[in-house]
């Protein structure tokens, strides 16, 4: 980690005595495209606003390329910035929106132009230059504001929830086309995010939060298939819970039964949370009664989402009910449906277990 | 640097921003600006409420002349005679004006543009016009004065009637704005209900218009009580406290105690106002809901009896426009009524002569384009300004002052401010400088509160996106936030010219015999006796005023055409 390219230090934010962020310390590669990911208030807006200078940290440091900017204005960093609202100047065309920024840097007007039609050809609108932005689709002046946070070439990119505005199908193709222009460009960038498939699709690692402090660090793969808190667990994807006491170092018991996990460091006796995602709820063959991890119980109601089919199974003897994901085919092959009985297991390995949050 | 290494455990000191040269060219600015309100606000208004315990020598004497003002019947009698003529004003003009405004909004009567337009005409004449036309139509050799039955009109009733004429478009256009923001919905949920028109009207409509209605009653309370005009002309002798600080500084040159009453008089103004900006928070708060807008329906029985209301009062607002212009036309009132200019030879009568209407006009036009300069820069670093915080509360509240002092008030603030032989500003004391800065300084609140909404509405995040690209903020501020709020700025400047033109209440302590104005010399010829020629300047000024505003709608037009067209494409 020593050649990363933003490295925070013990920052913290306070709003008076509302704390925003707490023991914030990350660092970023360059090239790199994190994203912060969090529930509102999560402080994840705060923190790329801390970066960007526009609302200066109470403590900690934040350095950049090697040079401490931790109390520097903005105009002194080195930054491109897209908001959520896209912030266009409504009176300018689109090829003044983008040239903005390079103007007043003493540059030749034949060199503003040429970098003008490059930016725009970059995002894919070369032919809107003369166009003001309230002519444009949101999808489309987001892109101008693409270009023009791009068109100083920062060392930085900050987006701040820049997806959030657009219609759903607009919101997966512009996800697609910042990534590849990312890449493309090689340019390291922050996203703050609430949105988690934002997220996994478009971030090479992601930055959980939660009340001001980070959760956990990871790839996409990592926060979804290891979530390091309870909090991650529940966040990312859809997870259901089994409140258990650990009886052996393998083993919690509940109300229901006995449910096995894969050994982790929870103690005997100790209270502790077991989560398991719907897709890997095994949904077997009733009558296979070899299987002695079967547990029973009665499909409470059925959903269809397309590709797949949701259950909520309320197995017997338990205190909640429990969601499984499964295909149409062996919903048909099993006879799954509302009000009928249902065998299922557990896979051990796939089983994470959480401390008790006290 | 020396303080790159900052330590977590050293929680004493949070970091401090390194202030960037836009912030401190942002700060100077705003210093200067800040500074201005102090010299043109704060500092004579505090001079003005400490002579109001001092004696004529100077000396101090605490509130003795508190007490021999309220040992003198006669003055206190005063405050009782204020009150009942705002009190009765505010209830007639509310009423009046709430039917009105309810025509334009909640009928689909013909000719609204129109009514509209009559009814904003009051704000184009200086509020000593009315009485005049009163005192032609039922004075006591008025045209008309049977209809009063033997009563009076110099007293409470042609106060009263003229202060309704010159607040009418205030709480008019407050209690539009509030009718306006009426949530459709609302309205065909509770005819699904069954409710019975009587029972929507006082279940949706009146809770939805209250926060206007207790708005505009404020406002038009702190109109009629402050005003000065009317009273004036028409008072005869039911003396008001506008008329006794007049009476006191003029007629008795009585300094200390015209300072006392414009302390009683800024009591009742203060309040109202301070009541009337919480009120307008909660007004705020109803806009911001997503409401559908009400399309009303046709109705004809309706429809025709807003419109009989609306010609009614039409009537009553050209009558006695069309009045003061025959009055100013009669040759020799009432013996001889044909019509011709002689009353426009102003410069045979005491006032300053056509020099004053020039003056008039330069000084409106100073006032517009100095006035919407500092009123607009002033807001935009209030509002876009980083760190200072005290100091951009403290020009926020002073911004706001003005609206709660009137204007008289104001006016002896400024003679007891620069006319001190201590004040090196004392150079601008009866110089048109005085003049613009007093009318900026008096309807500063206006422009400024119209100023900060269109800031507002702006993407916040402008500045934070100039200053990623490296821009200074000056560079920012001319090409985008001017563009963008060109049709404010226009506003403001309008607002500022034809109040300029029409006030007196300030300014009527101020002129110099070079800097006579229109609406002075309005006042000063009706106090000598010249009647006709009063009414004659009181229409030029209507005229000018009129014009202006023409011209204006049309020069914003064109120039919303030219440098507006972004607004036009986001409308289909």
């Amino acid at each position: 980690m020593t050649d990363a390219f933003l490295r925070i230090e013990n920052l913290a934010k306070n709003f008076g005595n509302f704390t925003a962020l707490r023991n914030i310390s990350l660092s970023v590669l360059e090239g790199e495209f994190v994203c912060f990911l969090g529930p509102s208030g999560c402080g994840k807006t705060t923190l790329l606003r801390a970066i960007a200078g526009l609302d200066i940290q109470t403590q900690g440091r934040i350095e950049q390329a090697g040079i401490d900017i931790s109390i520097l204005p903005p105009a002194e960093r080195d930054f491109g910035i897209v908001f959520q609202s896209y912030a266009l100047f409504p009176n300018l065309t689109v090829e003044k929106n983008v040239a903005y920024g390079l103007e007043s840097r003493r540059a030749a007007r034949s060199e503003v132009i040429g970098r003008v039609k490059e930016l725009l050809a970059l995002v894919d609108l070369a032919d809107q230059g003369k166009k003001y932005p309230s002519q444009l689709s949101g999808g489309q002046q987001q892109r101008v504001a693409l270009a023009r946070a791009l068109a100083t070439s920062p060392g930085l990119l900050l987006l701040d929830e820049p997806l959030s505005a657009l219609d759903a199908k607009v919101r997966t193709h512009l996800r697609q086309e910042i990534k590849h222009l990312q890449r493309r460009l090689a340019v390291t960038t922050i996203m703050v995010t609430h949105d988690q498939e934002e997220a996994l699709t478009m971030a090479d690692r992601i930055v959980v939060m939660n009340h001001g402090s980070i959760e956990q660090i990871g790839s996409p793969e990592d926060i979804y298939a290891a979530p390091a808190s309870e909090f991650v667990a529940q966040f990312i994807g859809t997870m259901n819970f089994i409140n258990v006491v650990v009886e052996s170092a393998n083993q919690g018991k509940h109300p229901g039964g006995f449910v096995k996990f894969s050994p982790d460091n929870l103690r005997q006796g100790e209270s502790a949370r077991l989560a398991i995602r719907p897709e890997d709820v095994e949904i077997l063959n009733k009558k296979d009664e070899q299987n002695t991890d079967q547990v029973l119980g009665k499909v409470v109601s059925t959903e269809y989402l397309g590709a797949f089919l949701r259950v909520t199974i309320a197995p017997e003897g338990w205190e909640s009910t429990l969601l499984a994901d499964i295909s149409t085919d062996i919903a048909v092959r099993f006879v799954i449906e509302a009000g009928g009985d249902v065998g299922f297991r557990l896979p051990p390995e796939k089983i994470l277990a959480y401390q008790e949050n006290k | 640097m020396a303080a790159t290494e900052v330590q977590v455990s050293d929680k004493a000191s949070p970091l401090k921003a390194k202030s960037s040269s836009d912030d401190k060219l942002m700060r100077l600015f705003i210093l200067v600006i800040g500074a201005y309100l102090v010299v043109a606000l704060a500092m004579p208004l505090y001079v003005m409420l400490s002579k109001s315990v001092l004696n004529s020598d100077g000396g101090f004497v605490g509130l003795l002349n508190y007490f021999a003002y309220f040992k003198t019947p006669s003055l206190v009698y005063s405050i009782k005679n204020s009150l009942f003529v705002g009190l009765v004003t505010t209830v007639i003009t509310v009423s009046i004006a709430f039917v009105l405004a309810y025509g334009f909004t909640r009928s689909r009567m013909p000719g609204k543009p129109i009514f509209k337009t009559i009814a904003m005409i009051p704000i184009l004449v200086p509020s000593l016009l009315p009485g005049i036309a009163l005192i032609y139509l039922f004075g006591r050799q008025g045209i008309i004065n049977w209809a009063l039955f033997g009563h009076e009109i110099y007293g409470p009733i042609g106060i009263i009637i003229s202060e309704v004429f010159f607040t009418l478009p205030h709480a008019l256009i407050i209690i539009i704005t509030a009718l306006s923001i009426a949530d459709a919905r609302l309205y065909e949920a509770a005819t699904a209900l069954r409710a019975s028109s009587t029972r929507i009207f006082f279940t949706v409509t009146l809770p939805g218009v209250r926060y206007g209605l207790i708005s505009a009653g404020f406002v038009v309370f702190t109109l009629a009580v402050t005003d000065f005009g009317a009273p004036k002309v028409i008072g005869g002798d039911f003396n008001v406290l506008a008329t006794d600080i007049y009476k006191q500084v003029i007629g008795q040159q009585n300094f200390e105690m015209g300072a006392v009453v414009s302390v009683v008089l800024l009591i009742p103004a203060a309040l109202a106002f301070f009541v009337d900006r919480l009120v307008q928070k909660k007004q705020v708060a109803l806009l911001s809901s997503r409401a559908v807008a009400l399309e009303p329906k046709p109705s004809r029985r309706f429809d025709n009896g807003m419109l009989a209301y609306a010609l009614v009062v039409s009537f009553f607002i050209l009558g006695i426009l069309g009045m003061c212009q025959f009055a100013a036309l009669f040759k020799f009132f009432p013996y001889n009524l044909s019509l011709g200019l002689s009353n426009y030879q102003f410069d045979l009568m005491d006032g300053g002569g056509w020099d004053s209407y020039f003056n008039s006009i330069e000084m409106a036009s100073y006032t517009a384009v100095f006035g919407t300069i500092i009123v607009f820069y002033g807001a935009y670093l209030v509002e876009k300004g980083k760190g200072l915080g005290v100091i951009r509360g403290a020009f926020q509240f002073l911004a706001m002052l003005p609206m709660a002092v009137p204007g008289l008030v104001l006016g002896l603030a400024y003679i007891f401010f620069f006319n001190m032989p201590t004040n090196p500003l004392n150079v601008l004391y009866h110089t048109m400088a005085i003049l613009v800065i007093s009318t900026i300084t008096h309807f500063y609140t206006v422009s400024h509160l119209t100023a900060t909404t269109a800031l507002k509405q702006m993407d916040a995040q402008f500045e934070s996106v100039a200053a990623s690209l490296k821009q200074p903020f000056y560079r920012t501020f001319v090409r985008v936030t001017v563009p963008v709020c060109t049709p404010a700025i226009l506003d403001i400047s309008i607002y500022l010219f034809v109040n300029a033109m029409t006030t007196v209440s300030a300014v009527v302590f101020l002129y110099s015999p070079h800097t006579t104005l229109a609406s002075v010399a309005v006042l000063n010829m009706d106090d000598a006796g010249d009647i006709a020629p009063a009414a004659a300047m009181g229409m030029m000024i209507f005229y000018t005023a009129a014009g202006v505003k023409i011209l204006h709608y049309f020069l914003s037009r064109g120039i919303e055409a030219k440098t507006q067209a972004w607004r036009r494409s986001s409308d289909n």
